[in-house]
């Protein structure tokens, strides 16, 4: 007689001790401490701070090692923690205009107050592997440059926007607060601010591949990166119990802001229209991306239409969260067998009664 | 198998049930809203969760805004409590409540369900709380959220009606046979989640209370006891349910919804009750009046 | 009580009621200062070339779009309804209910991944029909009068012709039996000879059940079969309008003189 298999729960358990073994990996090999994935993994903790949405170099690189480096699996726990967290309050918004810069370039002027900063960055390597690396070892000191950087450098945009070339970023009327999405759920059609968060955490090979569809065509006209910098902002927080503002500490955010052009419409005179990304830590390729796609967004308001998947925002906003996304194309891993019962047996019914009534017009037909 | 199951002592690391009091609040004034408006979708602030969304965050929300010392929480999966995912979420609230568990759904005051109803009918004092993968059952003909929400501000449903239409016109029957979408208080038409069209009836004037949560989608909706829920259909072409040519391989019975088992390697299969509760106790039944006998 | 909407009860005469409508978008005219009546059962005509503002003269009488001045009213149940104040809820009820639209593309005015049959049907399952013999019924007999086989009731939009297309929309308005329809170029982007049939169906139609419709187009020869009266629009503005064949035969104005010469009519 058939018995239904029990032991669900023994099976699971033995899930998490499996999960711990493959973590670990190779015993003869030293494990890796949390304190290496943060100072040796920089860019990989930023990707994880920006899609967990919470600034902590620390949790990030534990997440990284308790997730095997799964970057989504990561985020998760980030966000998950971050829901027990008790709300203080909100900071003054940061400004990157006064930010210690490490990296600061822009592609549409040659040169600039402050000149282009190359800083630390991936671009003009060549593609070769460094087999050195292997072994690992000592690094050459730096020489230092003659002179110190500038103590802080003006934005391009604003720059621009003096001469009312540049849209302006303009707070809505009577300067309201921003929404917190993580507090309330979005309402569509969705406001700036709603946008802007929701597109922050948002997956960058997403963001990415949204922002490269652009680019080639599917909306959207020529982006110039104005500007993008890098480097350490102070975040100033007045607690109720002190009553004045004081210096929490520094966080590293890289900021791009996009320039595109507008040929005006029958209400706007021309001018350049602008797009902003954000991210925590050194994230460029995140942050250019999302200034690409919330300019493409902008182009309800501008009346410019929304015939391509970057310039839908209920298609880019809902499907830009990996959270969100993993969560419900994995679930599909969970049993749906009484669903799935359903459906066969509509399909058995069909293809019966349409084999039926085969026969019988047969029969009618048959001499 | 074990009843009830005391668990001594929740995790001190977590507020009672994982959420804080403030959120709790927020979706149980969500979860009024929808009591309110029988089978309208009420958005609220749905958290992360340390399960992913997908996998119940919803459910779980609601559980834990509600859940106290004196409740006891039966989870269900495809209507068996040792299925994966039932598991893992009865697990979560034996650590984050040290509460009372329990697999009998006559104990239970709680019922969280994913893709069933138990074919135990329900009482007044109990709830049962449905984790709902897409709150809108007009999402497969209107993928716009802005959209969708005129349709039922105005009452649009027409173009529901017409999908019907379409299905018997093509296949001689609706071919949906999970997510029957229904009419709630003869207002709001509601998806009442993938559970089969078989247990469509069991919603309607329901004792207990039915709160349906979307997590990823961030929307709880309601039918309070005793709600009229109609499932859409036309007058000749009235809503059927599933039926078997074969009873419950277990416990013989031939009024619950079966699932079907492949038993060897030539495809011979057996049909036995999806709902594992109720197949033991007919079981245990039919023992005890067989040693009475 | 706000009673906006209604003006005094009015008795059983014109349908609709435009007063000094103008559209304008920033400087430039849409339309400006139109004005005319509409009674039951009567066929108007606005025509013009592009760029006239006929189309936008009618997406404002067809609420589709917000007039900047003037007055649209339309007669509903023995009460004016001002219709660019209409709540939206109100508005769409009207459209479903006592309106139509024939739409130039018809692509534009039917669900073209929804059966012959669906389209037909998809009105009267909106005011709440729930028998799908009747919807059957009711769709056969329809496709019968706009000359599509009825055996077709099944088949998706995408495999007809482009006249079988606008047959089909027309078909799918004329359902609820509306009062009053507005028609964009029903003809345009049709075979000359497709062309005369739908007029020659258009025309019985409406005649039939008392339909009154508002009929844009360029087109004089249609005008000439399907208009009782004709409305001439340049530059925004209605530069003549009269009984048709008066306008057409006997141009008062320098411009309608120009398009009725042009054209063999």
């Amino acid at each position: 007689m058939y018995v239904a298999v029990k032991g669900g729960e023994a099976a699971i358990d033995a899930t998490h001790g499996l999960i711990a073994q493959e973590r670990r990996g190779d015993p003869a090999t030293p494990e890796l401490q949390t304190r290496q994935i943060r100072e040796q993994m920089k860019l990989a903790i930023a990707r994880v701070m920006n899609e967990g949405s919470l600034y902590d170099e620390d949790l990030a690189a534990l997440a990284l090692k308790q997730s095997q480096g799964d970057s989504v699996e990561a985020a998760f726990l980030m966000r998950a923690y971050r829901t027990t967290l008790p709300r203080f309050g909100s900071s003054r918004p940061v400004d990157t205009g006064a930010m210690a810069i490490r990296r600061r370039i822009s592609a549409t002027f040659k040169d600039l107050p402050g000149g282009q900063v190359l800083g630390p960055t991936y671009d003009y390597t060549h593609r070769l592997f460094d087999f050195a690396l292997e072994e690992g070892g000592a690094q050459a000191p730096l020489q230092m440059a003659q002179e110190p950087l500038a103590a802080t450098m003006p934005r391009v945009p604003d720059i621009l926007g003096d001469e009312g070339l540049l849209e302006a970023e303009e707070a809505p009327a009577g300067d309201p607060s921003p929404a917190d999405i993580t507090r309330d759920p979005a309402e569509f059609p969705a406001d700036r601010d709603v946008r802007l968060q929701m597109l922050s955490r948002g997956d960058e090979g997403f963001l990415l591949g949204l922002a490269y569809s652009v680019q080639r065509g599917f909306g959207g006209n020529h982006p110039f990166a104005g500007e993008i910098r890098m480097g350490e902002v102070s975040v100033l927080y007045t607690p109720e119990e002190l009553g004045f503002e004081i210096d929490i500490g520094d966080i590293t955010l890289t900021e791009c802001q996009m320039i595109n052009q507008f040929k005006g419409s029958q209400e706007a005179p021309p001018q350049f229209t602008r797009g902003y990304g954000f991210a925590f830590g050194h994230s460029e390729r995140k942050a250019m991306s999302m200034a690409i796609v919330d300019r493409a967004l902008k182009g309800r308001d501008l009346g410019e239409g929304a015939e391509f998947p970057a310039q839908q925002e209920e298609f880019v906003l809902y499907h830009c969260d990996m959270i969100e996304a993993s969560g419900f194309v994995e679930h599909l891993k969970l049993p749906h067998y009484v669903d799935f019962q359903g459906e066969l047996e509509l399909v058995r019914k069909i293809r019966q009664e349409q084999a039926e009534r085969k026969q019988r017009v047969a029969a009618e037909q048959a001499p | 198998m074990t009843e009830a199951q005391t668990i001594s002592g929740a995790d001190p690391h977590y507020n009672y049930g994982y959420l804080d009091e403030q959120t709790k609040r927020m979706v149980r004034r969500a979860l009024l809203k929808a009591v309110a408006i029988p089978g309208y979708q009420v958005p609220f602030g749905s958290r992360e969760m340390p399960l992913a969304r997908g996998w119940g965050t919803g459910g779980i929300q609601i559980t834990a805004a509600l859940v106290g010392p004196a409740d006891c929480l039966k989870v269900i999966d495809q209507g068996a409590d040792d299925t994966t995912n039932a598991v893992s979420i009865r697990n979560f609230f034996a650590r984050v409540t040290g509460g009372r568990t329990t697999q009998k759904t006559a104990e239970a005051t709680i019922i969280q369900t994913r893709h069933r109803i138990p074919e135990k009918p329900l009482r007044a004092d109990q709830i049962l709380v449905y984790q709902v993968p897409q709150p809108e059952p007009l999402r497969k003909l209107e993928p716009s959220e802005v959209e969708t929400r005129n349709m039922h501000a105005w009452e649009e449903y027409g173009l529901m009606q017409v999908r019907l239409y379409e299905d018997i016109a093509r296949f001689g029957h609706v071919a949906t046979t999970y997510a029957y979408p229904v009419m709630v208080n003869e207002r709001y038409i509601a998806s009442p989640t993938p559970i089969p069209k078989f247990d469509n009836p069991k919603m309607d004037m329901m004792p207990a209370l039915q709160l349906f949560g979307a997590g990823r989608e961030k929307r709880v909706y309601a039918i309070p006891p005793f709600t009229r829920v109609r499932s859409l259909d036309f007058e000749d072409h009235p809503f059927t349910v599933q039926s078997w040519d074969k009873p419950c391989e277990i416990c013989g019975s031939r009024l619950s919804y079966l699932d079907e088992v492949i038993v060897d390697d030539h495809g011979a299969r057996i049909f036995v009750c999806s709902d594992t509760d109720y197949c033991e106790d007919r079981r245990a039944d039919a023992a005890s009046l067989g040693e009475g006998a | 009580m706000d009673m906006s909407i209604y003006s005094q009860a009015m008795t059983p005469e014109p349908l609709l009621q435009v007063q000094d409508m103008s559209r304008y978008y920033g400087e430039r005219v849409g339309c400006r200062a139109v004005t005319f009546q509409l009674w039951p059962g009567e066929i108007l005509g606005i025509v013009g070339e592009s760029g006239s503002g006929k189309s936008t003269l009618l997406r404002c009488l067809a609420a589709l779009d917000q007039p900047t001045d003037g007055q649209i009213q339309f007669a509903d149940d023995g009460q004016w309804l001002d219709v660019p104040a209409l709540p939206e809820p109100k508005r769409r009820a009207l459209m479903r209910r006592a309106w139509g639209i024939v739409h130039q593309n018809p692509r534009d005015g039917l669900r073209m991944g929804v059966s012959a049959g669906g389209n037909i049907g998809e009105r009267l399952m909106d005011a709440g029909e729930r028998n799908y013999g009747q919807i059957r019924r009711v769709a056969r007999d329809w496709l019968a009068r706009v000359e599509i086989d009825p055996d077709r009731i099944d088949d998706l939009p995408q495999h007809f012709s482009g006249g079988m297309q606008q047959r089909l929309q027309i078909a799918r308005v004329l359902v609820s039996e509306p009062r009053l329809v507005f028609m964009d170029e029903p003809t345009g982007g049709l075979d000359v000879s497709v062309q005369a049939k739908l007029l020659d169906l258009l025309r019985a139609l409406v005649r039939d059940m008392g339909i009154a419709a508002v009929i844009v187009t360029h087109d004089l020869a249609v005008a000439r079969l399907l208009t009782d009266r004709l409305m001439v629009m340049k530059d925004g503005v209605v530069i003549e309008q009269g009984l048709t064949d008066q306008v057409l035969d006997d141009p008062q104005h320098a411009y309608t003189q120009l398009l009725t010469s042009a054209v063999l009519v």
